[in-house]
């Protein structure tokens, strides 16, 4: 789905990503593991275009998307979340969820006078929806809280709530549990296999070694910006130029 | 009794100014300090087509889009800008304005002012008496009001939200943050224009002395204090803060009492404000969930 080519991103004189080759044809969850800055989050930048690449290309569902602007990737079909969560804070987890569905009439400002039914049918069926995930992200009775009220595990849940109401081909997750307490991070495991079964697709940034085992097919490593390994998890867990990276030399 | 119907004219047209702001700073968070541009814009603009003959309706309509469409071209290179330095563009923006009115003596009579604005004048009925004007300006409130709070309640008013609390996070979410903030800007400068129109055609008398930046001020003020982001917030910030002002005239005493009621009232804002801004910084009307909340 996503093909990554010889992505090569530099800021100064330090190589973030170095020519960089990822594909994730075919794949359900893979996921993307690596030592601290070894440029994880940057190729999540990039692809999602939050950065743009020195050279390379990206492709999604056959076309290039490096060097398009963030709002066009949500609209191809690919949501991202970050390390630390970022939902809106004045508003609600309900208004949160709700802003997500893409090319909704009533954003548009003409069609608010003349398509009012239109408008008020999606409402009602992405409300349906968002009422659906929040159920089973257990965000229920907090709907109407400022999502600022939210504890930070609970906000992050939020945001893979809001991912998955826009219906995105693919949904980027970055450190889905770092920082957040054992229970939610079952919660978080369980939606993700859940949506998973629904066929979502995910690619996912994970510290975490005992959640890349359960939930990913296939795992990339990299360290200082290049990939080092790729494999099924339990493969890489053994993969002695991943043991190094990780050990340090 | 005049002066009360006179209070509740100056109170709704500010509302109507306060309400424009607000859909700025209160639900997209653009901090505009030259939002008083798009005030003098409308009541040039009319008060410049009145008086060379034409109706009131064309005047109204005719500021109301030059209102937009200023804010339209400024808001191009503007919102390039970002936060702080967006704030200090739209504040060039109201002095440089200023400028040109003063200094463009052939159109607007530079410091001169244009005296004589006709009152209203729709379908035959001449708004000339004070009852007749509060009815007119609290008609065009409620109208500003309702159309406001219908864009800020719906979908698109919450894109206006989510790229004001986080813009990265909303173009994430595919939203084009610069579109929406451009329409926000267009929409509270068209507003702007329409309470400068209401403005002009009240006084009949306007001059660049009327658009300083104390009335920037003064509406950020009403909005702030109001409460931003509320739709009641403007409404209520502009009720008390032109009584505030004005309190001092419904006091009958001797003029040597007044002499020092004067400055003794501008400190007894200015505290109220601190004590206001410590103890409720969020205004007198708090943000609270959206009725997407139910």
């Amino acid at each position: 789905m996503i093909e990554i080519r010889n992505v090569t991103k530099a800021f100064g004189g330090t190589r973030a990503v170095s020519d960089c080759s990822i594909s994730l044809e075919g794949l359900t969850i893979t996921g993307l593991i690596g030592p601290n800055g070894s440029g994880k989050t940057t190729l999540f930048n990039l692809i999602t275009g939050l950065l743009k690449p020195d050279s390379g290309e990206i492709r999604f569902l056959g076309k290039r998307i490096d060097g398009r602007l963030p709002h066009e990737m949500a609209r191809l079909g690919l949501i991202r979340t970050f390390q630390l969560s970022r939902v809106f804070p004045r508003m609600t987890v309900l208004e949160n969820m709700l802003l997500a569905p893409q090319g909704q009439t009533g954003e548009r400002l003409l069609s608010l006078w003349f398509r009012l039914p239109r408008i008020r049918n999606e409402e009602s069926d992405n409300r349906e929806r968002a009422f659906e995930l929040l159920d089973l992200l257990g965000l229920m009775r907090l709907h109407d809280q400022f999502a600022e009220n939210l504890s930070y595990g609970q906000q992050k849940l939020l945001e893979l709530g809001r991912a998955l109401m826009a219906k995105p081909r693919m949904i980027l997750l970055d450190e889905p549990t770092a920082g957040i307490n054992p229970t939610l991070i079952r919660t978080m495991i369980e939606m993700i296999l859940k949506m998973r079964d629904r066929g979502q697709v995910f690619f996912i940034i994970e510290h975490n070694m005992d959640v890349v085992i359960e939930v990913c097919e296939k795992v990339f490593v990299l360290d200082h910006g290049e990939k080092i390994a790729e494999g099924r998890p339990e493969e890489i867990q053994r993969d002695p130029r991943v043991i190094e990276a990780y050990l340090g030399c | 009794m005049d002066l009360l119907l006179h209070l509740a004219v100056v109170v709704a047209i500010y509302s109507i100014f306060a309400l424009s702001l607000n859909v700025e700073i209160g639900y997209t968070g653009l901090f505009n300090f030259g939002h008083v541009a798009f005030f003098a814009i409308g009541a040039y603009t009319s008060a410049l087509l009145t008086l060379s003959g034409a109706p009131f309706a064309v005047g109204l309509l005719a500021g109301l889009a030059a209102a937009g469409v200023c804010g339209y071209l400024l808001s191009i290179p503007a919102l390039k800008l970002q936060g702080d330095y967006f704030g200090i563009a739209t504040l060039g923006f109201g002095e440089i304005l200023r400028m040109v009115v003063s200094n463009e003596v052939w159109l607007t009579k530079g410091p001169m002012g244009l005296p004589g604005i006709p009152r209203p004048e729709i379908l035959g009925f001449i708004f000339d008496t004070l009852p007749a004007y509060l009815a007119l300006s609290a008609c065009m409130a409620l109208t500003t009001f309702a159309i406001l709070a219908f864009v800020v309640l719906s979908p698109f008013g919450r894109a206006l939200k989510a790229v004001r609390d986080d813009e990265t996070a909303a173009e994430i979410l595919g939203k084009n943050a610069l579109r929406f903030k451009i329409k926000s800007f267009v929409i509270g400068s068209t507003f702007a224009g329409l309470a400068g129109v209401l403005w002009a055609h009240y006084t009949t008398f306007i001059s660049p002395g009327d658009f300083t930046l104390t009335e920037t001020i003064l509406v950020l003020l009403i909005v702030v204090m109001g409460g931003k982001g509320t739709l009641p917030g403007p409404v209520l910030g502009a009720v008390a803060l032109i009584f505030f002002q004005e309190s001092v005239r419904f006091l009958r005493l001797p003029p040597e009492w007044t002499r020092l009621l004067g400055p003794l009232q501008q400190m007894v804002f200015g505290l109220l404000l601190v004590v206001l801004m410590v103890f409720r910084p969020e205004g007198i009307i708090r943000e609270r969930g959206g009725r997407h909340g139910d």
